[in-house]
């Protein structure tokens, strides 16, 4: 059986035991029917042109994984960020892990998607929230129609939350093949500040496909940080559909360190619904073998006043792809407009393929609107220079690659994640970094 | 310390050496001049090992030791330094950062552990201060955006920094004033001992005028067709190069 055809069969069971008279019920139904008659993307759509899921959708997934694993917390622990105190939110083959995870009600709430959809404490936020930024094309309609289980993040107003919140997905290869469609809301109020890290982990080499969507709504004077960390197994494949609202005076950053996976696909779109507000959309990607990674960006600037910054470096080695779109779109009311955006790819090999595409789509006319799309080779001279200097050809490669990815780490606010990732960089180009860059 | 015999170059198919032949004894100081286009930065760039060159024929030896086959890192590690005519930038990696990197390199090459912090920092203080380098100016991305003087005064800062035993300044003085002159050939000369050497590439006479040389070679055409004391300097200087070229018909 296709696996559409698969999906549409146990469509019925799952809502079985779901309550039909909630607004919910409404939103995935109508939901199912838009892919339903959507399917699955195929290159034939312009926003999949250099993204094929083909080779990935022909897996026989489980869609409800009912074996399962054991999992041992020295097992994982490595894939935490273990050296902070943070909330923890960790789903195991998509179901929520108590075990694992430090949730909380105190004042804020960090806990599970699946108790906001359906206890009515939390009624009004899912009515004022719940699939509101979130588009209804494909994949975003297919995990919508599953939307059930995932990270549900309430930050009140006023609250700085001290700890960074990491939302952790392990597959475990309980079944031969795994697919699942998390669905994470979080919602901070004004002049609040919360701290996010994800990630997604398979533990085996079996087969598995996120459809990820997470709807992120930031109001008047609030501060959002995602760092999401893409580094799995190369037989996982990601497509992560996140929505960000900003209000006035908001300012949300995401950084998107992809380094692992086998298809990973980030749609990243922030719709700017107020003035003075900082949108800030930062990658780092490094793949190689047959990796192929795509992001796709939107900033939509609505209204005046408002600041957009994207930069994004790409390190393609073997016969690795990648993509870069990033569309930017300037609306005749959103005069002042500063729009920034930046896109370096380095190809190490002959055979890496990058296709980047910036997209400014501009109707006001007092804006200042920049991009910068380079791809190029690691410079010779500057290697010359380093061996001259005695720094071997191999480890002046990583320090070229890395002082090249370095803006983009120079952001990051949690020091933690910052060596984490440096970390991760050094693994990944096999040489040990000898200080802090 | 270096003994060049009958070196001949090519590059893209060619030939840029013909046949060139050089002693450098511990603790003398030899200037290369010569016009444009005489193959003087070819030179610099050959004993340092980049790889765009082919040594067609000939031998470079260090302290006794063939090295036309080992990699400019390799080199670099057997006491080999060369300042760039053009030094690079390299965005995103800090003065000291590269210069640390560079040295425990060397170091990790020879067998030995990382310099310790401490050491490291207090030798980059003397250094520094040696050069007149600005703490500031230490933690700036390497060259980037630094003058031709800083550009230069950086790279003798990391000479005093590795040690070299042979030094090759490749037009170390183009683009300084007079003052920063002044204080990257002071540097130089604190540097120099019986123990090491150094050849200093230049146009011009001005450089010599601080750091004297013992030895001053004319290449021209690929070969050095003549050699004198630091007075043929002078001479040059006052004469240009046309005479030499006569004197060759």
């Amino acid at each position: 059986m296709e696996l559409k055809d698969k999906i549409l069969s146990q469509y019925v069971a799952f809502e079985n035991d779901k309550d039909i008279n909630s607004d919910v019920h409404e939103i995935r139904s109508e939901a199912f029917k838009n892919f339903e008659s959507l399917g699955f993307p195929t290159k034939k759509l312009e926003a999949w042109k250099y993204t094929s899921l083909n080779s990935v959708l022909k897996q026989d997934y489980s869609l409800f994984p009912k074996n399962e694993n054991a999992v041992e917390l020295a097992d994982v622990k490595k894939y935490f960020i273990h050296d902070i105190d943070a909330y923890k939110l960790v789903f195991i083959d998509g179901k929520y892990s108590s075990f694992l995870s430090q949730t909380t009600h105190d004042t804020i709430d960090v806990c599970l998607m699946s108790s906001a959809l359906s206890k009515p404490k939390y009624k009004a936020v899912i009515e004022n929230y719940f699939n509101k930024v979130a588009q209804k094309d494909n994949l975003t309609s297919l995990n919508t129609a599953f939307a059930n289980e995932g990270a549900y993040i309430y930050i009140p107003k006023n609250v700085e939350v001290e700890k960074p919140i990491q939302i952790i997905n392990f597959t475990t290869g309980s079944e031969a093949a795994t697919m699942l469609q998390p669905r994470n809301l979080i919602v901070v109020e004004q002049n609040a500040h919360v701290q996010i890290i994800e990630r997604h982990q398979s533990l085996t080499s079996n087969p598995a496909l996120t459809n990820l969507v997470t709807e992120v709504f930031a109001a008047k004077d609030a501060t959002v940080d995602i760092y999401k960390i893409q580094n799995d197994d190369l037989n996982a494949s990601l497509v992560d559909n996140s929505y960000i609202e900003q209000k006035s005076n908001s300012v949300v950053s995401v950084h998107t360190f992809s380094f692992g996976g086998n298809i990973t696909r980030n749609n990243l779109n922030f719709y700017q619904k107020g003035e003075h507000i900082d949108s800030i959309l930062k990658g780092i990607t490094i793949i190689e073998g047959k990796q192929h990674v795509d992001h796709h960006t939107l900033v939509h600037h609505i209204e005046p006043n408002c600041e957009s910054h994207q930069d994004y470096k790409g390190i393609y080695n073997e016969r690795s792809t990648g993509v870069f779109n990033g569309k930017v779109i300037v609306e005749k009311e959103a005069q002042k407009t500063n729009a920034y955006q930046q896109n370096n790819n380095i190809l190490i090999s002959d055979k890496a393929t990058i296709n980047a595409k910036p997209q400014l789509e501009i109707f006001a006319d007092d804006v200042k609107c920049s991009h910068g799309c380079t791809i190029g080779q690691l410079d010779d001279n500057a290697l010359f220079y380093m061996q001259q200097r005695g720094i071997p050809k191999k480890e002046g490669k990583a320090l070229l690659m890395f002082a090249f990815a370095n803006t983009v780490l120079e952001s990051v606010k949690i020091p933690e994640v910052k060596q984490r990732i440096a970390k991760i960089i050094a693994n990944k180009l096999n040489v040990k970094i000898g200080f802090d860059l | 310390m270096l003994k060049i015999e009958n070196l001949q170059a090519t590059i893209e198919n060619k030939t840029i050496l013909k046949g060139l032949n050089l002693e450098v004894k511990a603790g003398e100081v030899h200037a290369i001049m010569g016009p444009n286009g005489a193959g003087k930065s070819t030179l610099a760039n050959i004993i340092a090992g980049k790889e765009e060159y082919e040594v067609t024929n000939g031998s470079i030896e260090l302290n006794g030791e063939d090295i036309s086959e080992l990699a400019p890192e390799e080199r670099a590690h057997n006491g080999v330094f060369l300042s760039f005519q053009y030094p690079v930038e390299i965005p995103g990696v800090s003065v000291t950062n590269f210069i640390k990197t560079a040295i425990n390199e060397t170091r990790k090459a020879k067998g030995l552990e990382d310099m310790p912090a401490k050491d490291m920092l207090k030798m980059i203080r003397e250094k520094s201060e040696l050069l007149e380098i600005d703490r500031k100016f230490l933690s700036r991305s390497l060259n980037e955006g630094f003058s031709g003087g800083e550009k230069k005064r950086n790279e003798i800062f990391q000479m005093a920094m590795l040690e070299p035993k042979l030094a090759i300044l490749d037009e170390t003085d183009s683009g300084l004033d007079i003052d920063a002159l002044r204080i990257v050939a002071n540097g130089v000369n604190k540097l120099k001992s019986k123990d090491n050497a150094v050849i200093v590439i230049t146009h011009y006479q001005r450089l010599l005028d601080y750091i004297v040389p013992d030895f001053v070679h004319v290449l021209h055409d690929g070969k050095i067709v003549k050699t004198g004391d630091a007075s043929l300097a002078l001479e040059l200087e006052a004469k240009g190069y046309d005479w030499i070229k006569q004197e060759l018909v």
